[in-house]
């Protein structure tokens, strides 16, 4: 359990401040993938460092990791803490004057361990990330995917109980992302190893986070289980990133900038229809059509997974009687869909 | 092929015990001042590098008196040095004169230089290593070596290179307190009574030195960058 507390961090820059992170609370479950997300700028590189206390927050500020409050642990009790806490980056930090192998003896080394333990060590890790057959090459003969999972082998060398990844995936092309993300999935549960990862791409959260938290200007705006944060945003900022990750949102820029291609006619709507969990497996485009006589001209649809859980939309014309057409809205709304009208005859 | 050196460099010819002489205490003076500068110069220069504001051991008194002290040293001439530094030479080395008294001012000489050679060679260390290191839950003295001195290898070797080789010219200026070598030898046959052809001869042999450095130098900057 990471809780962090009343975290506030500040920079000074000659004599201006500036508030990176101001008054974030956060409670990070054993076991759980954890995401934090906001746009760059947002605190939330700030906020990550300041579990294994890279950055000291502010004074009244408290961090404690799997029960020990750390920050007010002595230089060295500190070390040993933080060689328990793995952390991964955006350009993969890796030693360039050491191969593959040395960069995973790394944090093994000067601890007590003879040489033959460090070197079982190492090599499992490397087998874990499946580079074997690398442990002689350079990471400057590596490709970026093969880079950060080194960096996740040396990471979890002194068996930490927690990953901090820190945009580890924001360097990486889609697919690499995709196999570094399934392989802290795999880890997540092989290990039980808690994951903190900070981005700025929703498609991270989606594909492997049970939690999140939305960050803006150092403050945390947002949190709770992935679902339901992205299901029903209740922030400017959460909806922000889902717009900017949803086909969804092409509706916005069609009703604004291109209204003739809709060709609207007198008692037409165009609407955005969003529905969450159940409501994507009733047919209730056909039930409204057939009570209230209407029909619907489906531009286009979509089904987001959140954790697992779908999130459906569709973006059409309505036509028919307008009275009909509000009570179909209506009908809707009922059945607790998100009725959006971006354009109205 | 005798007679053909004898002709083209007579003058050289006539004692090659002295050029010989000439050129062992050359090689004493910068190996023994080489090495010393070397060891000094690695440490302000790390120093420098970790007490520099926003680093690792940040400490800026520290910082601004070892930086105000390199400068100062770096603007006095050489020249004005080795007659500065006498007394600190009497007292430690035991004389101010001759090739073992300009041990001294070739070491006060070069180790501000060196300093700052060295910070720089270790600011090309990316700041993520050293954060990763500190991730790691290594300590500062590990970080210095594993990670600063470590990673900077091949641009030590670098600015090694480009020390010594300002160290050669360093010394022929030795020959102003009798430290000999062969500025002095070139200074003293060469220019002095005109003959030229031993000012060509000791600027061949230092040539030959400055490769000698450059070549070895490079091998290992090669060997050793990944």
């Amino acid at each position: 359990m990471i809780k962090l507390k009343n975290i506030s961090k500040t920079f000074y820059k000659g004599q201006t401040a500036i508030k990176a992170v101001e008054k974030a609370d956060l409670i990070i479950k054993d076991k759980e993938i954890f995401g934090v997300i906001g746009f760059s700028g947002a605190g939330k590189s700030t906020l990550v460092r300041c579990i294994n206390l890279l950055e000291r927050p502010d004074d009244g500020g408290s961090v404690e990791v799997g029960g020990v409050e750390l920050t007010t642990l002595s230089e060295r009790q500190l070390r040993a803490v933080r060689a328990k806490i793995g952390m991964i980056f955006q350009h993969f930090n890796l030693m360039p004057s050491r191969t593959v192998l040395e960069n995973v003896l790394y944090p093994l080394q000067y601890r007590g361990i003879k040489r033959d333990e460090q070197l079982k060590k190492a090599k499992e890790l490397l087998q874990l990330v499946e580079l074997s057959d690398r442990l002689e090459n350079y990471p400057s003969e590596l490709s970026g995917g093969q880079k950060q999972r080194v960096a996740i082998a040396r990471a979890l060398a002194c068996d930490p109980e927690v990953l901090l990844c820190d945009e580890a995936t924001s360097a990486l092309d889609p697919t690499t992302t995709h196999e570094i993300l399934q392989l802290l999935k795999r880890l997540n549960q092989k290990l039980g190893l808690t994951i903190v990862i900070i981005t700025h791409q929703l498609s991270v959260i989606k594909d492997i986070c049970t939690s999140v938290a939305v960050m803006e200007r150092g403050r945390i705006v947002e949190q709770g289980e992935v679902f339901s944060v992205f299901a029903n945003p209740q922030n400017e900022v959460t909806r922000n990133f889902l717009k900017a990750a949803s086909s969804l949102s092409k509706a916005d820029v069609i009703a604004a900038k291109y209204p003739q291609i809709l060709n609207l006619h007198p008692g037409e709507k165009f609407v955005r229809l969003s529905y969450t969990g159940q409501g994507v497996s009733e047919p209730l485009i056909s039930t409204v059509s057939n009570k209230y006589m209407i029909t619907m001209n489906i531009l286009f649809a979509d089904i987001e997974l959140l954790d697992g859980a779908p999130l459906g939309g569709t973006v059409g014309i309505f036509s028919g009687e307008p009275e009909n057409v509000e009570a179909a809205l209506d009908y809707l709304r009922a059945k607790q869909v998100k009725v959006e009208v971006l354009a109205d005859a | 092929m005798l007679d053909f050196l004898n002709t083209v460099i007579p003058n050289v010819m006539d004692k090659p015990d002295e050029l010989w002489t000439a050129v062992v205490q050359t090689l004493y003076m910068l190996i023994v001042s080489g090495v010393i500068a070397f060891a000094f110069g690695l440490f302000f220069g790390t120093v420098l590098t970790v007490t520099a504001p926003g680093a690792i051991m940040e400490n800026r008194r520290i910082f601004a008196i070892l930086s105000a002290v390199v400068n100062i040293f770096r603007s006095i001439p050489f020249v004005i040095l080795l007659a500065a530094l006498i007394p600190l030479s009497r007292f430690v080395v035991g004389t101010a004169i001759g090739t073992t008294g300009a041990l001294v001012p070739l070491v006060v000489g070069t180790v501000p230089f060196f300093s700052r050679q060295v910070e720089s060679a270790l600011a090309g260390v990316d700041s993520g290593l050293v954060e990763a290191a500190k991730s790691m839950g290594s300590s500062n003295l590990g970080i210095i070596f594993r990670v600063y001195l470590k990673e900077s290898i091949p641009n030590i070797i670098r600015v090694t290179q480009i020390t010594s080789i300002s160290l050669i010219g360093l010394t022929a200026m030795a020959g102003a307190i009798g430290g000999g070598g062969l500025g002095d030898f070139a200074i003293r046959y060469g220019h002095q009574r005109g003959q030229t052809d031993v000012t060509y001869v000791t600027v061949l042999v230092i040539l030959i030195g400055v490769w000698v450095i450059q070549s070895v130098g490079n091998y290992f900057i090669r060997k050793l960058s990944h």
